[in-house]
């Protein structure tokens, strides 16, 4: 097995090439242990027995090992992966370094025209698509139906935040253990900054003015800060500083939050009754607004692409056309029904008869054509993206502030000092980088 | 007394071992020195020039520098001092007559076994979490509010998850110490009627010095350095950033090489600080 | 030289000692019992204890998604290899400070010592660039070397605080015999510092074994241990305690065993020479 060693430090690729007509290639995946992504893996024989001379190898991580790995190999070209799992924030910035192999040149059957136009839109680069939508999501209300028909209340198909607010004080039920509303406290750009800074847009705030000058400072994100607080002081769960997506998926399903605004995807699985103990009450809305013409969700794809270091470069696209193919989606709808298929990537499947059927479907689909990666907020921004800045030093930046946020959540500082803070190191931050 | 051949001899024996960490120290501090002096960023193109010191006074000029100092020394004394004092007395217990005292020294060495990340994926999932957790249903069983350990008292609840993994290492070393105390002198001292405290004091204590030198010597070379604990539980929010934490966040998350790599040296500087100031006290105590 | 004491004062002690090591042991206990739960059953409110329905499930499940077979392997070999290679460089340098000491020997231990203290993080660029050139990412021995170079200080002083321990004069004796210096290690030192071979290699086993940074920047998918086996559980979409309990289990399970086993060469080992 270490035969391989040796072949793939060197520069040879052609006897590479040579050699994959007859001989078994291996190509490396790196990918998260996301429920989809763990389905996938069960379901590479379909894979295999059509390409029965590509190994595939997993490298299945936890979210933010991956991102170390993936990054720290792509940033030192280690070409340790043929095939790695980014989202939506790596793909432009890599793909302007030329770290990715572009995949116009995938299969015509691929047919790339039916991947919805929004998730395609920030996965291409200078007119070249540099990677292939896994699945695509935004984010949602998701609610307790019953707990809303308890309290005597409706919830609208696109709340504003003082309705969020009123329907959270309805449903907060402590003695019980029921909290009115769920939402990420988990420090991370990931966590806590996604949400965070899609909230900000529908308050009209933004993290950079035109002149990359951060904007801590302004109205927009002290009112956004300090919404958010009050529902959580008032009407959260204990620990939520702690809670990321995952603490609240098991929240919700255990039946203790009474909404929770979060991904898209979360939607199969609250609605699963295998998981969830309240799969049959649970509604959806569009995420809230306040009144300026932009609602807080975001978008985000996980999608995999192919290193330009890659000596497996044919192999890997084999691969990544099969597992963002419609027929993928068919296989997972045949096997494990059309609830779970990988939602959000393509306009096909929200057109199938089948999957209309699915409770949150439409709900997907409307949440993800709303957001509009280059035109986030209220006012004009130098930047792309919804719940993030595509700039290589947001994630370091988003991080730390998240830090601070999440520590004004735990009540070791105020929502003034936390500001006052994140803008002072983002300020610093941006400063080294030379803008 | 040794000859001039066997000195030679020595030496070459000694060479492999001298040289090659020699190599492992040297090559990748010289190219950290390097880069440190450097402005690299790999997601901007790498190698944008020299940069002079730059990056040494942007590191410490950082608001999260001497916040991070402070949680490296609050989590390696917190964890010397609980291991030790804990230690000591656990390893008295141990010593004393009782049943089944084998079983007891397996059940206390077992956690010095579990891997880093698994004790503190196990303490933050199972046991810190606010809703889920044992401690949770432990506080609630009380009619008490639950503890949010990892935001409320997060350095401390780092600091109780690495002294449980290092626990069983200080109380085992200062067992044996402990067992090879000559017991006839404790005898002769209670006959004299010298008080229990006072026979620990004089006695005991002075006899486990040693032991408990090593013990912290062994320790902080380990503490210095423990990143998994905190990468799986906070993610150096609730201020449990160390400086360790701190330069993997420049250096992987911010992926700013130069100032990472500034970040590094400091780190060995204050490693080298520590280590000149253990191993007075070390050098001290090995003689004896 | 018995201490008399009476059965109270020893029940008391059993008691004392018994309860505080089933405090010490139970978050691994814990994790075992959950391992056999449902999902459901191990967050379920109350917890339970041992009353619930065992399943092998969980163990099932990882078995079916993860290469069990191939990270343990890769974890006994990187361990393994680097604590044997170790020993076979830190056995002659050992010897001649032991036995041969010099002004400087306490001076280089010292040193040896202190460049444990560098911090990881700080270097893995450098290192990383070096194992692209030289082609040893994702590879076993790559990393038998590095866990090698980052214990071998432990393991130089542990065997020069044993060596130390042995009698001078025995090697002087054998020396007037005529005993070269190959035989002097082979037939005379070997078998004397066996035990405290054993130990060393035991503990540095389990400390290269439980090492988490390079084990899981420096592989992929071919050299990946255990601990890159526990990040692919750790934190998924839900709450799956049960298979992270599963998942952990394994991990620890062959290194707790081995370490009950040895436990006796193990202490020994850990007393670093602080005991006479």
């Amino acid at each position: 097995m270490n035969l391989t060693m040796p072949l793939r430090f060197t520069s040879v690729a052609a006897i590479l090439a040579a050699n994959a007509a007859y001989a078994e290639t291996t190509i490396t995946i790196a990918t998260v242990n996301n429920g989809d992504m763990i389905r996938m893996q069960g379901l590479t024989e379909d894979f295999t027995s059509k390409n029965p001379d590509i190994k595939l190898e997993w490298v299945t991580l936890e979210e933010n090992v991956l991102r170390q790995r993936v990054t720290q190999d792509i940033a030192a070209k280690g070409g340790q992966f043929d095939v790695m799992t980014i989202g939506t924030y790596e793909v432009p910035i890599w793909a302007k370094q030329d770290w990715l192999v572009s995949l116009e040149d995938l299969p015509a059957e691929w047919d790339k025209d039916d991947i919805l136009p929004a998730i395609r839109g920030g996965l291409t680069v200078n007119d070249n698509l540099y990677a292939a939508p896994f699945y695509g999501e935004s984010s949602m209300v998701m609610y307790r139906k019953d707990l809303m028909a308890d309290a005597g209340m409706e919830m609208p198909e696109a709340p504003t935040w003082d309705q969020i607010a009123k329907a959270a004080e309805a449903m907060t039920d402590k003695e019980k253990g029921i909290y009115g509303i769920c939402l990420r406290g988990k420090a991370g750009w990931g966590e806590n900054m996604a949400f965070l800074s899609a909230m900000a847009n529908s308050y009209g705030a933004r993290w950079f003015d035109e002149n990359w000058t951060p904007q801590f400072d302004t109205e927009e994100w002290a009112a956004t800060l300090n919404t958010y607080m009050d529902l959580m002081n008032n009407y959260g769960p204990p620990g939520a500083s702690t809670n990321g997506f995952n603490e609240n998926l098991s929240l919700f399903q255990q039946g203790k939050c009474g909404m929770w605004i979060d991904a898209t995807v979360a939607a199969s699985f609250v609605t699963n009754p295998t998981d969830s103990t309240v799969a049959e009450h649970v509604g959806f809305a569009l995420a809230p607004d306040n009144g300026l013409g932009k609602r807080g969700n975001w978008l985000w794809a996980w999608s995999l692409a192919i290193p330009a270091g890659s000596d497996a470069t044919e192999e890997a696209k084999k691969f990544v056309a099969w597992a963002t193919s419609k027929e993928y989606t068919a296989l997972v709808a045949e096997n494990e029904g059309w609830a779970n298929v990988p939602p959000g990537t393509r306009t096909s499947l929200y057109e199938n008869e089948e999957y209309k059927k699915v409770p949150f479907a439409e709900m997907t689909l409307n949440s993800i054509n709303s957001a509009d990666p280059t035109n986030p907020t209220v006012d004009p921004v130098p930047y792309t993206g919804v719940q993030f800045v595509a700039i290589p030093e947001f994630a370091g930046i988003a991080t730390q502030v998240g830090q601070e946020f999440s520590a004004a959540l735990a009540g070791q500082q105020s929502v003034e000092e936390a500001l006052e803070k994140a803008q002072a190191l983002t300020a610093d931050e941006m400063e080294a980088a030379g803008y | 007394m040794a000859t001039q051949h066997s000195r030679s001899a020595a030496r070459l024996m000694m060479a492999p071992a001298v040289i090659l960490l020699l190599g492992w120290m040297l090559v990748p501090l010289t190219m950290t020195l390097f880069f440190s002096f450097k402005k690299y960023l790999p997601m901007r193109g790498g190698d944008l020039g020299w940069v002079g010191f730059d990056n040494y006074i942007r590191f410490v000029t950082s608001s999260a520098f001497w916040p991070s100092v402070t949680a490296t020394l609050v989590i390696v004394l917190g964890v010397l001092f609980i291991t030790v004092v804990f230690g000591v007395l656990l390893a008295i217990l141990l010593d004393q007559p009782m049943w089944g005292q084998g079983i007891v020294r397996i059940l206390v060495i077992a956690p010095f076994f579990v891997m880093p990340t698994v004790s503190a994926l196990v303490w933050k999932n199972m046991f810190m979490d606010p809703v889920n957790g044992l401690f949770a249903h432990l506080w609630q069983a009380f009619g008490l509010t639950p503890v949010e350990w990892l935001s409320q008292a997060s350095l401390g609840s780092i600091v109780m998850i690495v002294s449980w993994q290092w626990l069983p290492f200080a109380t085992l070393i200062l067992l044996t110490a402990i067992q090879s105390l000559d017991s006839e002198q404790l005898e002769a001292a209670e006959m004299d009627g010298a008080p229990a405290l006072s026979r620990f004091g004089f006695i005991t204590l002075p006899h486990l010095s040693r032991a408990i030198t090593i013990v912290v010597l062994i320790q902080t070379i380990f503490l210095l350095s423990i990143f998994a604990e905190i990468f799986v539980t906070t993610q150096g929010s609730f201020g449990t950033r160390t400086l360790t934490y701190l330069i993997y966040q420049r250096v992987l998350e911010s992926q700013n090489i130069g100032l990472g790599s500034a970040g590094g040296i400091y780190a060995v500087i204050l490693a080298n600080i520590m280590a000149v100031f253990l191993m007075r006290i070390v050098g001290k105590n090995l003689d004896a | 030289m018995a201490r008399s004491v009476t059965t109270q004062r020893k029940i008391i002690n059993t008691a004392a000692a018994w309860g505080i090591g089933f405090l010490i042991f139970f978050p691994i206990l814990w994790t075992i019992l959950t391992s056999f739960k449902t999902e459901a059953t191990a967050i379920a409110d109350p917890p339970v204890f041992l009353a619930f329905d065992w399943t092998l499930e969980n163990y099932e499940v990882v078995l079916e998604r993860s290469n069990y077979a191939r990270f343990l392997w890769n974890s006994v070999f990187i361990a393994g290899g680097s604590t044997l290679l170790g020993l076979i460089i830190a056995i002659p340098a050992a010897w001649s400070m032991a036995f041969v000491p010099s002004r400087r020997t306490k001076d280089i231990l010292l040193w040896m010592l202190s460049t444990k203290m560098l911090p990881a993080v700080g270097v893995l660029y450098p290192i990383y660039l070096i194992f692209i050139k030289m082609g040893l990412l994702d590879s076993r021995i790559g990393l038998t070397v590095v866990l090698m170079l980052i214990n071998l200080p432990i393991i130089v002083w542990m065997l020069y605080t044993y060596f130390r321990e042995i009698p001078g004069e025995i090697l002087e004796a054998s020396r007037m015999d005529g005993a070269t210096l190959k035989d002097e290690i082979l037939y005379v030192l070997t078998p004397m510092a066996v035990p405290g071979i054993a130990s060393t290699l035991l503990l540095n086993f389990i400390l290269a074994w439980n090492e988490a940074f390079w084990t899981l920047n420096l592989t992929a998918a071919k050299a990946a241990p255990l601990t890159a086996f526990i990040a692919s559980y750790s934190s998924p979409e839900g709450l799956f305690y049960a298979k992270l309990s599963a998942a952990s289990t394994m991990a620890i399970a062959p290194i707790l065993i081995l370490g009950w086993f040895s436990q006796k060469q193990l202490v020994r080992g850990l007393t670093f020479g602080a005991v006479k």
